[in-house]
């Protein structure tokens, strides 16, 4: 078979795209540069009711990025589009790419279709698609959701596998067995690219969100107690979480997840501290809100404690190491390799930020009137935190949730960069990106292509915490 | 003003010592330990050997025994065999009669660092030299630029301008070191790109040109430029918004004028807080990019220093690595009291 171009038959539209693309930043620079110098409002409201656009040199400039921006939007669909219906390899890499990735693409449209219907009724949510850099964000990270999710069907080739005559070879070059290509190409030990890349979202996906949200229960379980009652307490707690806040992250990394240190169980013993809070906090959750009525309160502790429980061994113990509680056999979540470690030392880097955050909300709302009323109605203390304060900081914590999934991602990369915690031929972001670096002389791909995947994600998390925060403040 | 000062350096030794305690407890874990005596006793030696290396050495008391000898505040172990006494503060030849008592991080003996069989003061001094000129650069790059692209985005909330700019900076506060410094490796120094630079910095060690110093500079700063720029932008967008800056455009003071005489001062204060609080944040950028570009300054030195069990070397960096981030963060907490005299410490 013969390798791949970038953009296969479909190369006469190459030309169009890069002169679209050159206009449409020359018009966005003329824009920037005219914007400095024209008036205030771009509509103007005539007597009779009437609206009329700006003119002259700013609006035609106004005008010109709106519709060369579609017509490259348009001119990009058509690759993607012209690449899942021609067959496979006739439209070139990014034909293949786009054709190989269709259950993304399907999961987006619907996604996207039905969020658009039915925005009014959704909420946050709905108002993010008013935000058109919510809604960019949204996409990209919806796109790395769905990857993920559909990622067996997407990789091209086994990600370990290893075939020799593939080492670091460029992108589209067709396997010596002529049964594909490598989409974008062969790294140092003559694996697929793509189909690492592919798979190693699957790993960010699912540890960086549960992360966070761990971290999350963490500092707000603590931050809540600490900015209400203040004290002691608070002064202990912000003592402590300055303390982890100027410990230089990678020396913790280093100092954590070193195989000697694994060895003692460390970081397993900080797990079982640390994964504690969820409980914790889902207890405290129920017990402020049905003390009123002990008979289902009681249930519902219960059926938390044990199924809570359950999960929380089966999280932290291992069979085969320091923490090991219950048997193999009744141990549903089996952590490969140093996962838990890595999690867990995520997780811990994490918290203090939210609980200062937590913290500092709860300092702000808890002078309102109705937190006085609450009191004075003589509700309990974690009543009035969970129940009326909590609720009352939702925003700016959504908004920190999603910046913080991507500096999650970051660190998660940051620990595979220095060969830290997963296993060496793990697919994750980081890992490969550090298998790649050391070769950048000679192959550039094995390293750009995750690079590129882990700014993108990062980047659409960004923007959608940019939307967020935007469509929030409306209100 | 002075309690204030006061009960922030108590705070800060507290918090210092506390973090050295915890590097020196996880570096002085058994399995470190035994590590540590098979790389320089022979990697075959039985476990007794070993437990008789480690009482020879003195690394069998207490562990705070040996964190407080470790600070200087305990005296040195001594360690008599066969007529000939050994110790901390005894120097090989030396006469244990005219050895100092304590010798610790207090009395400026920092250890012997086993992976560069040099002084481990000396090592960081070089090191942290040669990160100082990195920083430096960083600095003068990173703080004019950001603090630039935030007044520009921020003096006028969402003109065409401000949004693009925006948008540059939210990409570059999503573009992590290690991701930023392989795309421009790729693009400004390998055959795929333009090779203009190179894509190592271990020359500029010795001779610093545009060559092979401008990539690992722009690397460390791109990621700061976006987030001081959200801040100053924030800060700017607010200072916009005052009184004092609508009745000077109604005086009819020009917008250039009120920009430069009246906003800026006042949009500044809150970027100078941000900026020291980068200190830390630049830190681990600096290990990511000396590691990248095979930089041997501080951070170089601390990944080799952790990857090779090197303990005393590791202390060393932990101490310069927490003091960085503790002095940054007074000096940040003092100059926002100074610079905005709206707040008065109790």
């Amino acid at each position: 078979m013969d390798p791949l171009s970038w953009t296969g038959s479909l190369s006469v539209l190459n030309p169009i795209m890069i002169g679209v693309a050159a206009l449409l930043a020359l018009s966005v620079i003329a824009q920037i540069i005219l914007s400095l110098f024209a008036p205030e409002p771009s509509v103007k409201v005539n007597a009779d009711g009437t609206l009329i656009a700006r003119g002259g040199m700013y609006g035609s400039s106004e005008k010109a990025v709106r519709w060369f921006f579609l017509a490259l939007v348009a001119l990009g669909l058509t690759y993607v589009v012209a690449g899942v219906v021609m067959p496979m390899g006739s439209a070139g890499i990014i034909g293949a790419i786009s054709k190989q990735l269709t259950p993304v693409w399907g999961s987006l449209i619907v996604l996207f279709v039905l969020s658009l219907r039915y925005k009014r009724r959704l909420g946050l949510y709905g108002k993010l698609f008013d935000s058109s850099i919510g809604m960019i964000g949204f996409g990209i990270v919806m796109f790395w959701v769905f990857t993920a999710i559909f990622s067996d069907f997407i990789v091209t080739h086994d990600v370990l596998s290893q075939v020799s005559g593939m080492k670091n070879k460029l992108p589209g070059t067709p396997t010596p067995n002529g049964e594909g290509w490598y989409l974008m190409g062969g790294d140092h030990l003559g694996r697929d690219v793509f189909s690492r890349v592919i798979a190693g979202s699957r790993i960010v996906i699912i540890i960086a969100p549960f992360a966070t949200i761990f971290a999350f229960m963490v500092g707000i379980t603590l931050g809540l107690p600490a900015g209400y009652y203040g004290g002691k307490l608070d002064t202990g707690l912000s003592f402590l979480s300055n303390l982890i806040l100027a410990f230089p992250v990678i020396l913790f990394f280093y100092l954590l997840v070193t195989p000697e240190i694994v060895q003692t169980g460390m970081p397993q013993y900080l797990g079982v501290v640390l994964f504690l809070f969820p409980i914790i906090f889902l207890m405290v959750l129920v017990n402020s809100r049905f003390y009123v009525v002990p008979a289902r309160r009681n249930v519902m502790l219960l059926i938390i404690g044990i199924v809570g429980g359950y999960f929380y061994l089966s999280f932290v113990g291992e069979a085969g190491t320091r923490v090991s509680v219950l048997p193999a056999s009744l141990d549903v979540i089996h952590m490969p390799g140093n996962m838990l470690i890595v999690f867990v030392s995520v997780v811990f880097v994490n918290s203090p930020t939210v609980f200062r955050i937590v913290r500092g909300i709860v300092l702000d709302i808890k002078t309102r009137d109705y937190v006085a009323a609450g009191q004075t109605r003589g509700e309990r203390p974690w009543y009035i935190m969970i129940w009326e304060i909590l609720p009352n900081a939702r925003g700016p914590l959504i908004v920190d949730f999603c910046l913080r999934i991507g500096y999650t991602t970051i660190l998660l990369g940051t620990l595979g960069f220095f060969g830290l915690g997963l296993s060496p031929e793990s697919p994750d972001w980081g890992s490969t990106i550090n298998a790649g670096r050391k070769l950048m002389t000679i192959a550039q791909h094995p390293a750009i292509v995750p690079a590129l995947a882990l700014m993108s994600l990062v980047l659409g998390l960004n923007l959608l915490a940019d939307g967020l925060r935007e469509e929030s403040l409306k209100d | 003003m002075l309690t204030f000062l006061l009960r922030r350096l108590a705070t800060m030794v507290l918090t210092a010592l506390c973090l050295t305690f915890i590097v020196f407890y996880l570096t002085n874990l058994p399995p470190n330990l035994e590590k540590l005596a098979k790389s320089e006793a022979g990697s075959r030696i039985t476990d007794t050997e070993v437990e008789s290396w480690l009482e020879k050495n003195g690394y069998a008391s207490p562990l705070l025994v040996r964190y407080g000898e470790w600070l200087g505040v305990v005296p040195g172990w001594t360690h008599e065999a066969d007529g000939v006494t050994q110790g901390r503060c005894i120097e090989r030849g030396q006469d244990p009669e005219t050895a100092p008592r304590y010798c610790g991080v207090l009395q400026g003996d920092w250890g012997f660092s086993t992976v560069f069989k040099d002084d481990v003061s000396s090592i960081l001094a070089t090191r942290l030299s040669l990160t100082g000129i990195l920083m430096a650069w960083v600095m003068i790059v990173m703080v004019p630029v950001s603090l630039i692209i935030g007044v520009m985005a921020g003096m006028r909330e969402g003109s065409k301008l401000d949004r693009s700019l925006s948008t540059f900076s939210i990409a570059s506060t999503a573009t992590p070191e290690y991701v930023s410094g392989v795309i421009l490796i790729a693009v400004f120094a390998t055959s795929m790109g333009w090779k203009v630079f190179k894509g190592t910095a271990t020359s500029a060690m010795d001779e610093i040109t545009f060559e092979n110093f401008f990539l690992p500079v722009i690397t460390i700063a791109l990621y700061g430029i976006g987030y001081i720029a959200r801040m100053t932008r924030a800060s700017m967008t607010e200072v916009m918004t005052a009184q004092y800056i609508r009745t000077a455009r109604l005086k009819g003071v020009s917008f250039r004028n009120v920009v430069m005489k009246h906003a800026l001062r006042n949009a500044l204060i809150a970027p100078f807080t941000v900026i020291m609080l980068q200190f830390p944040w630049l830190l681990n950028g600096v290990v990511i990019t000396e590691t990248l570009f095979n930089y041997k300054g501080f951070g170089w030195t601390l990944v080799s220093a952790a990857g090779n069990n090197d303990i005393q070397l590791l202390l060393g960096c932990s101490v310069v690595a927490v003091f960085v981030v503790l002095v940054t963060q007074l000096i940040s907490d003092i100059g926002y009291v100074i610079l905005n005299p709206r707040i008065r410490i109790s």
